[in-house]
């Protein structure tokens, strides 16, 4: 009786996991790894399909963990196209030559701050870096315009920041390379010497602001629309842009082409759709980012145009530059 | 006293056996069936895979690592990890050991919902714990909200230790539980009768006879929750205190390096390997089990008379901290955000696939757990000491690191199966075998060994005893296994999200989706569900238990 029961328990795992293998195997379609969560990006992949008739498979999770998932599988990578959260993923496919090259005729259409410098990758749309700001305990003629002042002893124990952050380290690369080394290290230890509290991620310092934890945090523009929506129009925070510094840089996603693809011409289809006019509307209507093609613009009173914004020129994928900046946060022990 | 004769008699069985040239430490591998021997051997390769990866990264290293261990952040990190280890294992035992006597020993009002919500904590992912924590208890949180409404300026500071530790001891007491529960279910009632005719109170009796008993069960759920908060990620993270782990995950996302990464790992490996081998020390010199003629019969409920509302009290407060707050949390998001107009977006697909895969996981891995605990605790041997370090040593791994070594193993070497059903329930047996390892261990330590013998008089063959005598013994410690594993499978996330099949979507990809965009209403009703579907799922399983136990008890008399 037992003997039986544990028998036919068994065959039954067999037989269920027999039918999930036959259901769920293989992929013959476009598939993309994508950093950026479905809730913003999966309606693009849906209208994709319904114009083209191109069917994508999408492997959602984190920019760092998919990038480290295809540098393990290596040639044998299912991805056909990376679609990245931060330059930093992108940059690190190009190092290890796992990204091809976009045509021109792509490639051009983007913004030249705003892509790779030789082909590999381009930015899909873009987000600036800004001060957020609590404005119970803040008002906005206090905060500064240079991010040096908030190395100064009254901003002790109110600043927030993501030093593990992708968004954040590409935010130091552009520090550096706009006033070199020793500088970004003083600011560093300027910081910290007032005791900033370390987040997770923009959205943990977004959150925490609007809990009053803090009162100013080094965020991208965009997540404080989200909170809007999510919280109501008297959620407590503002978005400042600093002048001239590193401090409004403006960082990317999107998305790169691997090398090993055997849908080449429907992956060039996809960036060539993330292009048009259409899909930058979304990007600025929908989730607050700036639009990489000159055919489209942001107006939005919170917003500050991206031809406003005064931004270094920087490389943003050099990962020559990403481990000098990791030796440095190292070196001022905020990582 | 009837002890000390045993261990005397069990000293001249080991002295005869030795002069005879059958030392009873040596049994293996002649005294070890054959039939095990191949399970036995392809699980331990299994679960060698993370390591065995970590060591071909290894391989690739070069002097520069020096510069990143020798820092002093790595030590502090190593400090800290081992510090917060410490402390949640021992704050979760205190917690754990009289939850679980007070719900299986006394009828205290409520005990049955009890028993189910005492354990449901444990089903709630370490991020959506770290998010309503950080909501409830931070600034500006409902607990500060409310001081200030009573007029009292006090604003707890939930970083850093402290509040590590606490979310930490919350999510992680029910290891404990779970593996003490079904130890005192198999506890047998005529000890407990023995010691109060001597004269012994119950609360004598309890530390005097019960509680040493349930040394080996404590044991293993203490390694679980030891190791896994060595490995917890999301938690200290969002509490901002630097662990171990948190070293780790630096590597792979702000360099990439996966050699730095794996050199960490190994680390962490060690350290569980050292927690491992002196927990194991501990309990390997005992025996568990009751001599002496009689059956066995199970414990009887103790009716505590005017007493009972503290049991009730007790566990109404573990389970407001535990349990209510969170879920309390979540329900208010979904509240905030249909105010705002958010859309509820339920996605049945994702619901059904999180208890499809969960439910395999658990029957998979106590399948696979089941002969490797019978190596490692009747045939007791260098060999199957090895097989558990083994078995533990991948526990204190980050998932992230055990999921990416399955990848590069996946999609190099097994491309067939490579991001399919099979490879993520194989992912979930690696990952989550030490829970029913644990579980099954300590009750089979309870186990009179001479229960074989006696099958084997009346004529029963190995295979026999297996399925009609040590099975049905087993029967609570193979519930509380499958429990637990099922339970955390439903909250993985690494190895689900870069091992599922393509599109395959489960309630923690779901919440993982939303939370990282500050989607918290999106985030919540899945978190929800996940809470929902567990507690069900756990009273289904412990009704099966509690009918099991009435029917022996009815079968005595």
């Amino acid at each position: 009786m037992q003997q039986k029961r544990i028998s036919s328990l068994i065959l039954l795992t067999i037989i269920i996991v027999a039918i999930g293998f036959f259901y769920y195997s293989g992929s013959e379609n476009l598939t993309v790894y994508s950093g950026r969560s479905e809730n913003l990006i999966g309606p693009v992949f849906d209208k994709f399909t319904e114009e083209t008739g191109i069917e994508v498979d999408v492997r959602y999770g984190g920019t760092a963990e998919l990038a480290s998932t295809i540098l393990e599988e290596g040639d044998n990578t299912p991805a056909d196209v990376f679609f990245a959260q931060d330059a930093g993923g992108l940059g690190a496919l190009t190092y290890k030559n796992r990204l091809q090259q976009i045509p021109d005729e792509i490639y051009e259409k983007v913004d030249s701050r705003l892509r790779s410098p030789d082909n590999f990758w381009i930015g899909t749309s873009g987000r600036a870096r800004v001060i957020s700001y609590n404005s119970d305990l803040i008002s906005a003629e206090e905060i500064p315009n240079d991010i040096w002042e908030f190395t100064e002893p009254e901003w002790e124990n109110k600043i927030g920041w993501a030093p593990t952050n992708g968004s954040f380290q590409t935010f130091i690369t552009a520090l550096r390379i706009h006033q070199g080394e020793e500088q970004t290290l003083r600011w560093l230890e300027g910081i910290k010497s007032n005791n900033p509290r370390n987040y997770e991620n923009n959205t943990s310092i977004v959150n925490a602001l609007g809990r009053g934890e803090i009162e100013v945090g080094f965020v991208n523009h965009y997540y404080l629309f989200r909170f809007l929506e999510e919280r109501g129009s008297d959620f407590p925070v503002n978005n400042h842009y600093t002048e001239h510094d590193a401090g409004a840089m403006i960082n990317i996603a999107g998305i790169g082409i691997l090398n090993t693809t055997s849908y080449e011409q429907e992956a060039l289809q996809l960036a060539g759709f993330l292009l048009t006019p259409e899909i930058q509307e979304y990007f600025v209507q929908e989730n607050y980012e700036y639009p990489v093609t000159g055919e489209v613009s942001i107006e939005h009173s919170q917003i500050l145009p991206l031809d406003q914004i005064n931004a270094p020129d920087i490389n943003l994928t050099d990962l020559e530059d990403l481990e000098g900046t990791l030796e440095l946060l190292r070196e001022a022990g905020v990582l | 006293m009837s002890e000390n004769t045993f261990s005397l008699n069990l000293k001249t069985v080991n002295q005869i056996a030795q002069k005879t040239g059958h030392s009873i430490k040596n049994m293996w591998p002649s005294r070890i069936p054959l039939i095990l021997i191949p399970p036995v051997l392809i699980i331990t390769l299994s679960l060698a895979v993370p390591l065995i990866y970590l060591v071909i990264r290894l391989l690739q290293t070069d002097a520069s690592i020096w510069n990143l261990l020798l820092r002093q952040q790595t030590l502090q990190a190593l400090l800290n990890t081992l510090l917060l280890s410490g402390a949640v294992t021992i704050s979760s035992i205190i917690i754990a050991v009289p939850l679980a006597w007070l719900t299986v020993r006394i009828d205290f009002p409520g005990r049955k919902l009890f028993s189910i919500l005492t354990i449901v904590p444990l089903v709630i992912p370490s991020l959506i714990g770290g998010f309503t924590f950080i909501s409830a208890f931070g600034r500006g949180g409902f607990i500060h909200q409310l001081l200030q409404w009573l007029n009292i300026n006090f604003v707890p500071d939930i970083y850093g230790f402290g509040g590590a530790w606490i979310l930490l001891t919350l999510l992680c007491y029910p290891y404990v539980l779970l593996t003490v529960r079904s130890a005192l279910m198999n506890m047998d009632q005529s000890q407990i009768e023995a010691a109060r005719t001597m004269g012994l109170n119950p609360i004598k009796t309890f530390f005097k006879v019960t509680l040493p008993k349930l040394k080996p069960a404590v044991t293993a759920g203490g390694l679980l929750i030891a190791l896994y908060t060595i490995s917890d990620f999301a938690a200290v993270s969002l509490l901002q205190y630097n662990t171990f782990t948190r070293l780790i995950y630096i590597e792979y996302q702000t360099s990439f390096n996966r050699i730095y990464a794996a050199v960490l790992a190994l680390l962490l490996v060690m350290m569980s390997l050292i927690i491992v081998s002196l927990e194991m020390k501990n309990q390997n010199n005992n025996h568990y089990y009751s001599v002496g003629a009689g059956t066995k019969r199970h414990l009887m409920k103790i009716t505590p008379g005017k007493w009972k509302w503290l049991g009730t009290g007790f566990c109404s407060l573990v389970v407001l901290f535990s349990l209510i707050l969170p879920a309390g949390t979540i329900i208010y998001w979904i509240f905030r955000g249909l105010r705002q107009g958010e859309e509820l977006i339920i996605r049945p697909e994702a619901a059904f696939n999180s208890f499809y895969v969960s439910f395999l996981a658990a029957i998979l891995t106590v399948s696979s757990a089941l002969p490797i605990a019978l190596v490692s605790t009747h045939y007791k041997s260098k060999f199957s000491g090895f097989i558990q370090n083994i078995a533990y040593a991948g526990y204190a791994l980050p998932g992230i690191v055990v999921a990416l070594s399955l990848v590069f193993f996946g999609a190099n070497y097994g491309r067939l199966f490579y991001q399919t059903l099979p490879l993520l329930l194989f992912a979930y047996v690696i990952l989550f075998l030490p829970q029913a390892l644990g579980t099954l261990r300590s009750s089979l330590l309870q186990l009179n060994p001479h229960i074989e013998d006696a099958g084997l008089i009346i004529g029963f063959s190995r295979m026999q005893i297996l399925h009609k005598i040590i099975l049905p013994l087993l029967k609570p410690g193979i519930l509380s296994g499958a429990a637990l594993v099922f339970l955390t499978s439903m909250k993985e996330l690494p190895a689900t999200m870069l091992l599922g099949p393509i599109g395959f979507r489960s309630l923690t990809t779901e919440i993982w989706n939303a939370t990282i965009e500050a989607f918290y209403t999106r985030a919540a009703v899945p978190a929800l569900i996940l809470i929902i579907i567990s507690s069900f799922s756990l009273a289904i399983i412990f009704k099966r238990k509690e009918d099991t136990e009435q029917k022996c008890q009815l079968q005595e008399s």
